[in-house]
């Protein structure tokens, strides 16, 4: 056994000491990555076209959730029971609907008026780009540029756990979040009018047209979907991590990677890409360091494009879910 | 009320009110972590005046504005047409005399001779520095791009990292870095010239040749991750970079040929005209190389890459190519950058570098050399000047604001920028009028 053999197995061993811990945490960040992720799938079925300023989404709906729970719990002790489970309602509430406002906005002013006259694709990527620049670097100027710590409206405590591993209840609190949105999101794109009209869309936008579905309600419509979701990941991120005028970035280009992992336009895809990236990146701390983590996240997304575009579930725009 | 707002003319006012409360808050005070919504609120009723001619608060004056705003945009499109055809009539004699090849010859050499005797008409050490610093090396990086961007239409967003590596290469060969250089002896930066071109060059290839199978919006999203892995590995890799606390102390460069020796000082005159004189050759040979076959096959991927295929060019060759040579010069501005400032941190190569770079391609127009190079003067001294005299509540970092506004904002009223290239504003103006009605087309926009 060479020195390589030796290192992975001194690495084995400690991965399977905290196999089901890091687990865990994987599967809370794959949650909120799946909830960023729906954003960036649901406009490219649609649009055909990634959504560069969806980050600034996330992050709006971070601050909006910060600044709840600073009015409603502030500097004094977390609460407990009903009121917790009130405010985190509240928080992902507020959260989404920023999320939506901002996401209708940016449809409004950085897509529409492109899209009315018909402009090359790359004039979309560079106005978007425009717009995520221009929204993160205000946010910075009217917040600051450091970090806040958003108050806890939890304790966050080990409810209970999965083979001796703890799961605390911040964790908790993204699966149950998760488990709700994705189910209601699911139904109503499979089940009701306002799914089958945007997957008429995404199908054939011309020929939807043609049978009556109002192609710019629904576009509209796609962005707030998305950006309720986006919106109420960043409060749930904010929740553990705190909020700052750049944590869009890095999460969103994380979702973008879950996003094409599970299958772009593929809403299934992008919830299952969500999980196994973030079950891989946690897991991948045992054999990188931290500064890396991004890296491999990366190299994921790099890999995909090159090897499978279509991803795991492939491209499947318009289909059922 | 619907009907009060379904008058184009109210829901213009109320579309500039809207956007002169968005300016209001972008050149408004700043918030921070005590008051998160100081700057919210105070962008508003915080007292001001209109160069100290009408004291009044910030949003009487800005609603000012935006009834003046609205009254000439109201005038503009009832007017507008009249105005613009008697422009043009006008301008139709100097501007058919421009085409002439001896005129636009005899402007660019006065151009050349302005820019020659520049800093010794501007003295001031400030911007002596700034033109080397802020706008020499941003012109370097523009052309650069708009080969990438406006020649073969691929948008990469993670440019810096040629920018970086010719950087690092610099403070690789000349012995400022904790790995040990390529010669047993540390070299004068002219030799890192070369070895930072080859190396940028060989890096458009590496990363080119796989990523640049993907489509556009893949590619803007890898090469922005790339950008971004530059700099990690910079920050962390101790032992090869020197990490987050930089290089050991870049030398000057310096000529020792003979009887002739020169050395580059502190002083930027220098590096100045020795910029100045690459800055020439680059924008030379890319205009050469945008006229050649090269040039004519980028136009036709960029246009319609099927059809650029079925008539026997290969894509990703000459897809690779634009990477690999836009990078030269981000390369070379690299060099200059690392011997003039002696040290260099990965903190300054960052994604809004990219974009800072971006901003200039797409104001000056994508695929006009001369437009790039326009607007990389424009903004750079813009950026110079705010620097060097910040108005009241201004920060640096608003800076992004500004700029994140104006690509927006050209992107909806004009797209092809100041000095569209000729080609260029002929495609978009194609693909927006040839579409018309198919609205599957309209919807998605896809020009592929």
């Amino acid at each position: 056994m060479g020195a390589f053999g030796h290192y992975l197995a001194a690495h084995l061993d400690t991965l399977k000491l905290e196999f089901w811990a890091l687990f865990v945490g994987g599967v809370a960040n794959g949650l909120l990555y799946g909830m960023i992720a729906v954003g960036y799938t649901l406009v490219y079925g649609v649009l055909r076209l990634i959504n560069f300023a969806h980050s600034e989404i996330f992050m709006s709906g971070g601050f909006a959730g910060y600044f709840v729970m600073r009015y409603f719990v502030g500097a004094g002790a977390p609460p407990a029971g009903m009121s917790s489970v009130g405010l985190i309602i509240l928080g992902v509430l507020v959260g989404g609907v920023v999320g939506a406002i901002v996401a209708t906005i940016l449809e409004r002013v950085a897509y529409r008026p492109l899209r009315k006259r018909n402009a090359p694709k790359l004039a979309y990527l560079i106005s978007a780009i425009g717009a995520s620049y221009f929204l993160f670097n205000l946010a910075g100027k009217e917040f600051g540029h450091l970090a806040y710590a958003t108050p806890q409206p939890y304790i966050n405590h080990p409810v209970f756990h999965i083979f001796g591993a703890p799961v605390q209840m911040y964790f908790v609190i993204i699966f149950l979040v998760g488990l709700v949105m994705f189910t209601t999101l699911d139904r109503v794109i499979s089940k009701t009018r306002l799914g089958r009209g945007i997957r008429a869309v995404a199908q054939d936008a011309e020929t939807a047209s043609l049978m009556g579905v109002n192609i710019d309600r629904t576009i509209a419509i796609t962005f707030i979907v998305g950006g309720t979701l986006g919106g109420a990941a960043g409060f749930l991120f904010g929740l553990g991590y705190g909020v700052v005028y750049t944590m869009g970035f890095v999460p969103a280009l994380k979702a973008f990677t879950a996003a094409v992992l599970g299958g772009i336009g593929n809403l299934r895809g992008a919830m299952i890409g969500g999980l196994i990236l973030g079950i891989f990146e946690s897991l991948s701390v045992v054999f990188v360091q931290a500064a890396y983590i991004d890296v491999v996240a990366f190299g994921i997304l790099v890999t995909v494009l090159l090897v499978r575009p279509t991803g795991i579930l492939g491209e499947r725009l318009g289909r059922a879910a | 009320m619907r009907t009060l707002l379904a008058k184009t003319a109210v829901r213009r006012l109320l579309i500039t009110l809207g956007v002169m409360a968005v300016i209001e808050l972008m050149t408004g005070p700043p918030g921070n972590n005590a008051q998160p919504l100081y700057g919210f609120t105070h962008s508003f009723d915080e007292p001001a005046s209109f160069f100290g001619l009408f004291p009044a608060e910030r949003w009487a004056i800005f609603f000012v504005f935006g009834l003046v705003f609205w009254g000439i945009t109201s005038f503009w499109i009832t007017q507008g047409p009249t105005v613009k055809k008697r422009v043009q009539d006008a301008l139709a004699v100097p501007r058919a005399k421009t085409q002439k090849r001896p005129v636009r010859i005899g402007v660019l050499a006065g151009l050349l001779v302005v820019a020659i005797i520049l800093p010794h008409v501007e003295t001031a050490p400030f911007w002596q520095a700034a033109m080397v610093e802020q706008i020499e090396v941003y012109v370097l990086l523009a052309i650069g791009l708009n080969v990438v961007v406006g020649f073969a239409g691929l948008l990469d967003l993670g440019y810096v990292a040629f920018y970086a590596i010719g950087a690092y290469t610099t403070a690789w060969v000349t012995g400022a870095l904790p790995t040990p250089p390529i010669f047993d002896h540390a070299l004068n930066p002219f030799f890192a010239i070369p070895v930072a071109i080859a190396l940028v060059m060989v890096a458009g290839i590496v990363l080119g040749a796989p990523t640049l199978r993907l489509r556009g919006d893949y590619l803007a999203i890898v090469t922005l991750g790339f950008g971004e892995i530059i700099t990690i590995f910079a920050n962390n890799l101790y032992g090869i970079t020197g990490g987050s606390l930089g290089t050991k102390q870049i030398p000057h460069p310096s000529i020792h040929l003979g009887p002739i020796k020169y050395v580059w000082g502190i002083t930027p005159v220098p590096y100045y005209y020795l910029t100045l004189s690459f800055v020439v050759l680059f924008i030379i040979v890319f205009s050469l190389l945008e006229r050649s076959r090269i040039g004519r096959a980028w136009t036709a991927i960029r246009e319609d890459e099927v059809a650029a295929e079925s008539v026997g060019i290969n894509p990703l060759k000459y897809k690779v190519m634009a990477f690999a040579i836009g990078a030269a010069s981000a390369g070379f501005a690299g060099v200059v950058t690392a011997s003039q400032l002696f040290y260099i941190f990965p903190s300054s190569f960052t994604l809004q570098f990219s974009i800072n770079v971006l901003v200039l391609v797409i104001l000056g127009g994508m695929g006009s050399i001369a437009g790039v190079v326009l607007g990389a003067i424009l903004i750079q001294t813009l950026t110079a000047f705010l620097l060097h005299s910040p108005p009241a509540g201004y920060q640096p970092s608003d800076l992004y604001i500004y700029l994140g506004a104006l690509l927006v904002t050209m992107m909806i009223f004009r797209p092809a920028g100041l000095i569209p290239s000729r080609r260029r504003k002929r495609e978009i103006t194609l693909s927006e009028d040839l579409h018309e009605g198919h609205l599957d087309e309209v919807l998605t926009g896809d020009d592929t």
